[in-house]
């Protein structure tokens, strides 16, 4: 290759935790920017290289109409476009927003809510725009961070475990936490790549990375109420950092009784 | 040169989070100066409201990526007030070793990776790697031990799962702690290198009359527990915060930004507060090394933030060594028990960018009820704003490019995250007509 490919990581709402992954990953750091250009990256770098871009990786959510607006320019910047994080791929935490007033929301922050615009609602990149491929995680696990850009290097799809948090449990001898100790874990629904690793501290999956592919969300909710959790503490659960992923959120609205007051960008 | 010139950064770079400039001068005179924070707002304080108190710690890590600990210690403090939780000295040290993995990890990267380039001429610490590649190798490798010190406390680095109100879910392994007391002991001695080095760059001659505002505490140097002291005489209790402290909420914003009250006046938190007030308190190392570094402290010039940065990281470390050292692991137990109760609490810790106050109510119901949230962003904005109006003349012989390259220099300073402070930078220069 004469030139190398240009990889670009842009930011909508978020905590900036997905991309410091790439600047987290400190052994690899240097030999990442020696096989592709970082291009646009401003957290790291002030030269910012116009695209078009071979990679384009997108942490946050869209929850202004601006926003709305960029996302479309930068997907016809993007060969290869990647949403990083839960913020990208269903919305984050910001979508609880969309199960409530967003103007009372603005109001009780805010002293002036005039100076504030948002859209009333937190969506997923993909409810915008076409997305190639979505890497899971509150925050992304790194190592599957390298695996993609790698990958993409190599001219090939990256691999991502589409199984459950429960595979990477048995694989490390975790003991059930949800078995033994009758706690609610998301662990059996939830998408893994953390090396289970909530279990492995003693405590229940809340879902960081997410839906696992074709999840039966409201049997496991039904079940653990049949086991006596309370049903407000499992809308909860399901209503975290992945609220608005569409299995999480059917469960949760079946267990609330109450559907989002607003649109929730799910077309 | 032309009479009216206007200076402007639209993205800020080197900062986390997203915000822009904005410098309007007539002649020599700087007629507006305007830090827009346009990250778009995420209302975590709304949707506190109604999660469960087990919940907090989990949900405001989420504010930041790069100093989630320092959230979840002020929420977990803040509770435990709240619900008259009173944690054991074990707990109180497991934390304040995971926060010197914060302050360590948090440090090195803007020290190495988002500031020294400013001072080295780079526009990023990849291209300085290319002329300094030791030292920007050895500032990845500092950063790589705070966040292994934090994935062995937290679990994982960014938004750690084992940290919860009354302790931890599970206390860490001693044999997995101490097998990285080898790497601390190596991070003590390079952080007195980057020390070294930080201490030999060229300051601007910049000072200001900063009221400097930290917690300070007699025994320790403040992360989770002290006074909050300013530099015009206060000394209060973390519970006396919002009476001497308020946000207002202005136009260019989407963080809200604090002053001190009632003279509504701007304050500086952060690294250079904390050595200000707290010289003391460092560790022997720490406190040696600042004493021959060559920059004096107390100082009022925020370039030096940097350096007081690099005293703070060996700091950290030789703290860490101690703490592990003395971590037998007989823990009685990783957490203290509590049930829900209604109440109110406050807490006010040190984030590596200075001050954050967290306050919660908790209802009947045991939900919470209300929460505030004032991130050290967003207390200096206002200050951010005033070193500029100063700065902005002493600047005006530079073509806009350089004078530009010098202001974001100056707010990097603050290591401002404005993914914090949204609730929060642009940088704009304007000389005559606003484009």
């Amino acid at each position: 290759m004469s030139e190398k490919p240009k990889l670009a990581v842009f930011k909508f709402a978020s905590c900036d935790g997905c991309q410091l992954s790439l600047l987290d990953c400190e052994d690899e750091l240097l030999a990442v920017a020696d096989a592709v250009e970082i291009a646009y990256f401003l957290e790291a770098r002030t030269d910012q290289i116009a695209g078009p871009y071979d990679i384009g990786l997108i942490e946050g959510s869209v929850t202004t109409a601006h926003d709305a607006e960029r996302i479309r320019e930068i997907r016809q910047q993007c060969k290869f476009l990647v949403t990083i994080g839960a913020c990208a791929t269903s919305g984050g935490i910001q979508a609880l927003k969309n199960w409530q007033d967003a103007d009372e929301f603005v109001r009780s922050v805010y002293a002036t809510p005039e100076y504030i615009s948002t859209l009333s609602t937190s969506t997923a990149i993909a409810d915008h725009v076409p997305v190639d491929f979505e890497l899971r995680g509150c925050p992304i696990n790194r190592h599957q961070l390298l695996e993609l850009i790698s990958s993409l290097l190599r001219g090939r799809r990256p691999t991502t475990p589409s199984y459950s948090v429960c595979i990477e449990c048995k694989r490390r001898m975790t003991v059930c936490i949800a078995v033994a100790r009758g706690v609610a874990c998301l662990g059996p629904v939830t998408q893994a790549g953390c090396d289970a690793l909530c279990p492995a501290f003693d405590r229940e999956c809340f879902g960081c990375f997410g839906p696992k592919e074709t999840p039966n969300v409201i049997s496991l909710t039904n079940h653990y109420q049949q086991q006596g959790v309370d049903g407000d503490h499992l809308t909860r659960l399901t209503r975290s950092f992945n609220a608005n992923a569409p299995e999480f959120k059917e469960a949760s609205d079946l267990l609330s009784g109450e559907p989002p007051l607003a649109d929730n960008g799910d077309h | 040169m032309p009479a009216n010139r206007t200076f402007q950064v639209k993205a800020l770079s080197r900062v986390e989070g997203e915000g822009a400039l904005y410098v309007k001068l007539d002649g020599d005179r700087v007629e507006h100066v305007e830090l827009n924070i346009y990250e778009p707002p995420r209302f975590f304080e709304s949707f506190l409201r109604g999660r469960e108190i087990r919940e907090v710690p989990d949900i405001t890590a989420r504010i930041c990526g790069i100093c989630p600990v320092a959230y979840q210690m002020t929420s977990c403090y803040a509770l435990e007030n709240a619900l008259g939780v009173r944690v054991t000295p074990e707990i109180h040290a497991l934390r304040r070793l995971l926060y010197c993995g914060e302050w360590i990890e948090s440090h090195s990267l803007h020290i190495h990776l988002l500031h020294a380039p400013d001072f080295l001429g780079f526009e990023s610490g990849i291209s300085m790697a290319s002329e300094h590649g030791e030292a920007v190798e050895r500032g990845l490798r500092l950063k790589k031990i705070g966040n292994q010190l934090l994935s062995l406390l937290g679990g994982r680095a960014i938004h750690p799962i084992n940290v919860t109100v009354g302790g931890f879910y599970r206390a860490p392994n001693p044999r997995d702690l101490k097998g990285l007391l080898p790497d601390l002991e190596w991070g003590l001695e390079a952080s007195v290198e980057v020390l070294r080095m930080v201490s030999q760059f060229e300051f601007p001659a910049f000072e200001m009359p900063y009221d400097h505002v930290c917690l300070r505490h007699l025994q320790e140097y403040p992360m989770n527990h002290g006074r909050v002291v300013s530099s015009s005489g206060l000394d209060i209790p973390a519970a006396e915060y919002e009476q001497h402290f308020q946000e207002l909420h202005c136009r260019q914003s989407t963080a809200l930004h604090s002053v001190k009250v009632p003279e509504e006046t701007s304050y500086l938190v952060g690294p250079l507060s904390r050595i200000n007030h707290c010289f003391e308190q460092l560790s022997p190392t720490a406190r040696r090394e600042a004493e021959a570094c060559g920059i004096s402290f107390p100082s009022n010039n925020n370039f030096h933030s940097i350096v007081a940065r690099a005293i703070e990281v060996i700091d950290a470390f030789e703290e860490a060594i101690d703490l592990v050292r003395q971590y037998n692991g007989k823990l009685v137990e990783s957490r203290i028990d509590w049930e829900p109760r209604a109440g109110e609490g406050f807490h006010v810790t040190e984030a590596p960018r200075g001050l954050i106050f967290h306050r919660y109510r908790i209802g009947d119901d045991g939900l919470i009820a209300e929460a505030k949230i004032v991130p050290p962003t967003s207390q200096n904005q206002g200050q951010i704003e005033d070193d500029l109006r100063a700065f902005v003349p002493t600047v005006l012989s530079c073509d806009d490019a350089d004078a530009t390259r010098r202001c974001e220099h100056m707010i990097r300073n603050y290591d401002p995250c404005i993914s914090c402070a949204t609730h929060f930078l642009k940088v704009e220069f304007d000389r005559g007509e606003r484009p």
